[in-house]
């Protein structure tokens, strides 16, 4: 077929995709270099660097960093382990498998702001809250999770909802790995732990390298969890990016700074996005 | 012990581990379900009650108060929409990638997943500024546009890792028969994708129902999907576990049963052709 067709066949994309990056991203440019708060229609003139270093020097600017990145990271590390831990135990036939898979997967599906709901009132409320019930009648005082452990408490949300995404890929993966390979090795002596540790593991690295990827694209913009249950308080203590720029535009109304911080998050996107390619990148088909 | 009962205990042992994990994990959902049927007094009660009287009555009360017709329609139109233009624009652009790759083929795919990396809050302001100059703000337009775009990267790339597993010589031998592009594509590749676009469909619909960032910002009630009604029963009504029960149960609901008999297409779809 000739080139000029192909080229035509993915126009569409290629070309709604362009704008819907190039046009806001350079407005977003733009804005950030003057000063632009919807309360104060008409200063527009431009003041250089003065919103990135407004946004920088912003009390919350040093905590929203490291929340994106704990929770990017704390996050990723409890649903892989837990998901290739979960599924290596699971892989094997038993009774009432499909309905496990059917529960497992369940939480993927549910809202993040349901998910926050449920687990902020019913879940972590301190005084009707299930964990509450059960560590009073395990004697023990009951926690208030989200104003004790705000990030915390996020970051359990947010595993709660990947987790069983993580689960259910990898012990697709372990479905297709070679039955008669594990069986020499269990002859040959290996135990569980060597089994599990060069014949599983590495037939589950393109599918981990798949999870991560994904993961990071969503994990990186969690807003809706932090919006809903702590409003990213107390104090800037569950404030990711996401929710700080948020704050400042629609809450201060200021988009000349909220404009210098999405150009910021969208370097630490590529930044990551960079490691991550480097790290896993390898093991992707393109 | 013979090796036959040891292996029999083994698999009890899985099964039993396997059950309280799935059950441990599924449990919130369980709960926020029974409490829905719950009167607000029991909802809250300590210990937590297991047995009582159910009553539909927060159901009617959701309704009424927030309509929840009205929202869920807006969800259906805006994740169901999205999707088939996004398949619609996605499926000739990945199978001219996977069929008649390039020398850029590769950078386009990488370059259109770094897309996709883009934090949406980066871009919030201005496409607020748009939608309000254009008149597209709380108006199920805007959700659409902006949904399509959202997952039309991961959908080229789940159709693209497809197509590309597909049998070249199939093609060739339709295009020795006299076959069209068109007619290669409608009559060929197609059929042959059904499972694959369909997986990929699911993903995005389950995506854009459950899109929680567009949907609070750029609606306020005539276009707002099920998310954003959802958010409003989040600060003041935070207390009445039962009604936001209902609600949220009725928001997840239908998603979730439309994900439970989709599962093992999705699940295939999802490994993104990592495993096979």
């Amino acid at each position: 077929m000739k080139r000029s067709i192909t080229r035509l066949l993915m126009a569409p994309s290629v070309i709604m995709l362009l704008v819907w990056m190039i046009i806001p991203l350079s407005m977003t440019i733009y804005f950030s270099t003057i000063r632009y708060n919807l309360l104060y229609p008409g200063q527009n003139n431009f003041v250089g660097w003065m919103n990135f270093e407004f946004f920088i020097t912003d009390p919350g600017f040093i905590p929203a960093v490291s929340n994106t990145l704990i929770l990017l990271l704390s996050v990723l590390i409890i649903t892989v382990v837990l998901g290739v831990m979960l599924s290596a135990l699971i892989d094997k036939p038993f009774f009432g498998q499909g309905i496990v898979r059917v529960l497992l997967i369940s939480p993927f599906f549910i809202m993040p702001t349901v998910n926050a709901l449920i687990w902020k009132n019913m879940m972590m409320n301190p005084v009707y809250g299930i964990f509450a019930w059960i560590s009073e009648s395990l004697g023990f005082e009951p926690i208030d999770w989200l104003s004790s452990y705000p990030l915390a408490s996020i970051i359990m949300m947010v595993s709660w909802q990947w987790l069983p995404f993580a689960i259910l890929v990898f012990v697709t993966a372990l479905q297709s790995q070679d039955t008669e390979q594990k069986e020499a090795a269990q002859m040959d002596g290996a135990t569980g732990w060597h089994i599990f540790r060069y014949l599983t593991i590495p037939h589950l690295a393109r599918p981990i390298a798949v999870v991560v990827m994904i993961e990071t694209i969503f994990l990186l913009a969690v807003f809706a969890e932090i919006f809903v249950s702590t409003g990213g308080g107390p104090g800037y203590d569950s404030t990711n990016l996401a929710y700080l720029i948020y704050n400042q535009a629609l809450l201060q109304y200021d988009v000349g700074v909220a404009s210098a911080g999405g150009l910021f998050a969208v370097i630490l996107a590529n930044i990551v996005a960079f490691f991550l390619i480097r790290a896993v990148g390898k093991n992707l088909t393109v | 012990m013979t090796l036959n009962q040891q292996r029999k205990l083994k698999t009890i042992l899985t099964g039993l581990f396997a059950w309280t994990v799935a059950l441990v994990l599924f449990f919130p959902i369980f709960w926020m379900f029974i409490t829905s049927f719950k009167t607000e007094l029991q909802a809250i009660s300590v210990p937590p009650s297991l047995f009582f009287e159910p009553t539909l009555d927060n159901f009617r009360v959701v309704q009424e108060r927030s309509d929840y017709i009205h929202h869920a329609w807006n969800s259906v139109v805006t994740s169901f929409g999205s999707t088939i233009i996004a398949l619609i624009i996605a499926i000739p652009a990945a199978y001219s990638m996977a069929f008649f790759p390039g020398k850029r083929t590769k950078d386009i795919l990488l370059w259109m997943l770094s897309t996709k990396m883009l934090p949406a809050v980066g871009v919030l302001v201005p496409i607020y500024i748009i939608c309000r100059d254009y008149g597209l703000l709380d108006t199920k337009t805007a959700l659409v546009i902006i949904f399509t775009l959202m997952n039309l990267p991961i959908i080229v790339w789940m159709l693209f890792s497809y197509f590309k597993d597909l049998p070249k010589e199939i093609l060739e031998a339709a295009r020795m028969d006299g076959a069209t592009p068109w007619d290669e594509v409608v009559k060929v590749v197609l059929p042959l994708s059904v499972g694959a676009i369909s997986s990929t469909a699911l993903l995005s619909i389950v995506l854009c129902w459950n899109e929680a960032f567009w949907s609070l910002n750029l609606t306020a009630s005539d276009a707002a999907p099920l998310t954003a009604m959802i958010a409003s029963y989040s600060s003041p009504e935070g207390l009445f576990w039962a009604k936001l029960s209902a609600a949220s149960t009725l928001a997840c609901a239908p998603i979730v049963i439309f994900g439970w008999f989709c599962q093992k297409q999705l699940v295939q779809g999802l490994t993104f052709g990592a495993v096979k």
